[in-house]
């Protein structure tokens, strides 16, 4: 086996990256930072660095608001859908012999992940106004529930192949089933918990369409929801629309950097259950 | 078979779980076939209709364009991204400089939320590729591709663009999994190049295939942040998808009863394709493991 390093093969990779991801992102970056009178070529350095750009789209789409909205989605989802799923899979993993129950409401999750979001969006509407979850804390209670079947399966998973004989242990010195499951079985689950994090925080913070339908009151509105209800506004203005799209993207590629071996594991580790 | 006990702690949470996935989940698509059979407009008075709606559906011009759009440009999609992937994932896998950098910048499009990377490639396709394509004398280039009966391929650059990001990193793992070994016996028996990976590597592939292969087409099918960015379903209707079909008329076109019809029909085309494909796709896989 030769050790030799294939050169020509990186240099290919590299400049793939080169032109298709780097130049990308450097041409966003470089017209946010840009004067309106200087693009004429676009690409170009920077005649002089106008941070302007960035108080006027912090302004105009009240980017503080959509900030925090969109953050607060996130986390409730996160604070709820962790815990919640978890337990829920491992109700149904251990008890799925012991009662029918818990048999058919997996099988019951697993068959709703073949309905696709767009076949109940039309009646999704109706029943959000009905319950009044047009709002902020409404969509971040759907997203657990519509997560639910998803992450429910990449739990039971792993739940799955733990050994039972902790859990008896506990039992038997007098734990009752939530502090078993807290003290015990949980921490086991760590490597599973980042997975679902991760992919949880990922559909939250990207995600269009349902705030697209359901957040109709601009108080309420995400980051990305913003960009969208500012396109027209901004089709006359590149420098403000690059600047408004590089204070949504900076979060997520700044995660990215520091995390981005743990953010791959953990998709992977997701994909290959599902 | 004697019922053991079950602490009723466990009924408590997966009972209002459940309770709660029903109500928001499976009451508005059991709602959605309701109202498929009426001719409700979502606001005012409904009435019966029976199968008119589906009736209709069959003739109607726009949702035949939009299934043939859905269906060329998800097929075309997931042939060109599992394609890419593959080339991507073994020229990653290969002993290159590196590793570490370009495997994250390959992935990196995968955190871009589909809205932003068609902002940002609109103005790639209107203001950067003109002047390229001029330059060049390519004709189909020398124009925003968007604003053209070419639309699709446009959006089809972008998802490939932008999906290829998952796919490759699942044959990633993939090919890292598979024992070096087995080449070194290939390379006594002479496979080398092309012919060890078709013949060796890529039925080792299987899993991480099925994988893509599936999550791809379901979500090509559903195709619609890419579309709302770049061309809001133009020119025309030439890149209106079933997904946008069924939002822009049904919420706000007055044809709720009408598009919810439409949407039954996609949940069972996604379902039945979905189904169909895991069913051949492990067949293949049982065999290649025998």
């Amino acid at each position: 086996m030769t050790n030799k390093r294939n050169w020509l093969v990186s240099a290919l990779l590299m400049l793939g990256v080169i032109i298709f991801i780097l130049t990308p992102l450097y041409m966003v970056f470089v017209i946010a930072i840009k004067d309106p009178s200087d693009m004429v070529n676009v690409l170009s350095f920077p005649k002089q660095i106008r941070l302007e750009n960035f108080v006027d789209a912090w302004v105009k789409t009240d980017f503080p608001r959509k900030f925090a909205n969109t953050a607060i989605i996130t986390i409730i989802n996160l604070i709820f859908t962790l815990p919640l799923t978890s337990f829920t899979a491992y109700a149904i993993v251990r008890n799925r012999d012991k009662s029918k129950f818990f048999k058919y409401v997996y099988y019951y999750f697993l068959s709703a992940m073949f309905i696709p979001f767009s076949v109940i969006m039309l009646p999704l509407v109706i029943q959000a106004s009905r319950f009044n979850l047009d709002n902020i804390w409404g969509i971040s209670f759907l997203y657990i529930i519509f997560g639910l079947p998803m992450n429910c399966f990449l739990y039971s998973g792993a739940i799955k192949s733990l050994p039972i004989s902790l859990e008896e242990a506990a039992m038997i010195d007098g734990a009752g089933v939530l502090q078993t499951f807290c003290i015990v079985v949980y921490p086991l689950l760590k490597p599973i918990t980042a997975t679902v994090a991760i992919l949880s925080f990922m559909w939250t913070w990207n995600d269009f369409t349902m705030p697209l339908i359901l957040l109709t009151d601009e108080s309420q509105q995400t980051l990305q929801l913003a960009q969208y209800v500012f396109k027209s506004q901004f089709s006359v203005d590149y420098n403000l629309a690059f600047a408004s799209y590089t204070m949504v993207l900076a979060p997520v590629l700044i995660v990215y950097v520091f995390a981005q071996k743990f953010i791959m594991s953990g998709v992977v580790s997701g994909s290959v259950k599902e | 078979m004697k019922t053991q006990k079950v602490n009723p702690i466990y009924y408590i949470i997966v009972g209002a779980m459940t309770v709660c996935f029903f109500l928001f989940h499976t009451i508005p698509f059991i709602q959605g076939i309701f109202y498929s059979f009426t001719d409700w407009k979502g606001y005012g008075n409904w009435e019966w209709v029976g199968l008119r709606n589906y009736l209709q559906l069959f003739k109607d011009p726009d949702v035949i364009n939009a299934y043939k759009f859905t269906f060329t440009f998800a097929l075309i999609t997931t042939v060109l991204v599992n394609l890419l992937s593959l080339v991507l994932a073994c020229a990653l896998n290969a002993n290159i400089y590196c590793a570490g950098f370009l495997k994250a910048a390959y992935f990196l499009p995968y955190m871009l939320g589909n809205l932003m990377i068609g902002f940002i490639f609109n103005y790639i396709f209107a203001n950067i590729i003109p002047p390229i394509g001029q330059m060049l004398g390519i004709e189909m280039l020398s124009v925003n591709i968007l604003g053209t009966d070419k639309a699709m391929w446009g959006i089809i650059f972008v998802t490939v663009w932008a999906s290829s990001a998952f796919n490759t990193l699942v044959y990633t793992a993939g090919l890292k999994a598979i024992n070096t070994d087995i080449y070194e016996a290939a390379a006594i028996d002479g496979a080398t190049g092309f012919r060890r990976f078709w013949l060796i590597t890529f039925p080792l592939l299987a899993t991480s295939f099925t994988i893509n292969m599936v999550l791809s087409i379901k979500g090509f099918l559903m195709v619609y942040d890419q579309i709302m960015a770049m061309t809001n379903g133009g020119p025309g209707m030439t890149t209106t998808s079933i997904a946008v079909l069924i939002y822009k008329r049904g919420l706000s076109g007055g044809q709720f009863a009408y598009q919810s019809a439409n949407a039954v029909i996609l949940f069972i085309v996604v379902a039945t394709i979905s189904l169909l494909q895991l069913r051949f796709l492990e067949k293949r896989e049982a065999k290649l493991n025998d």
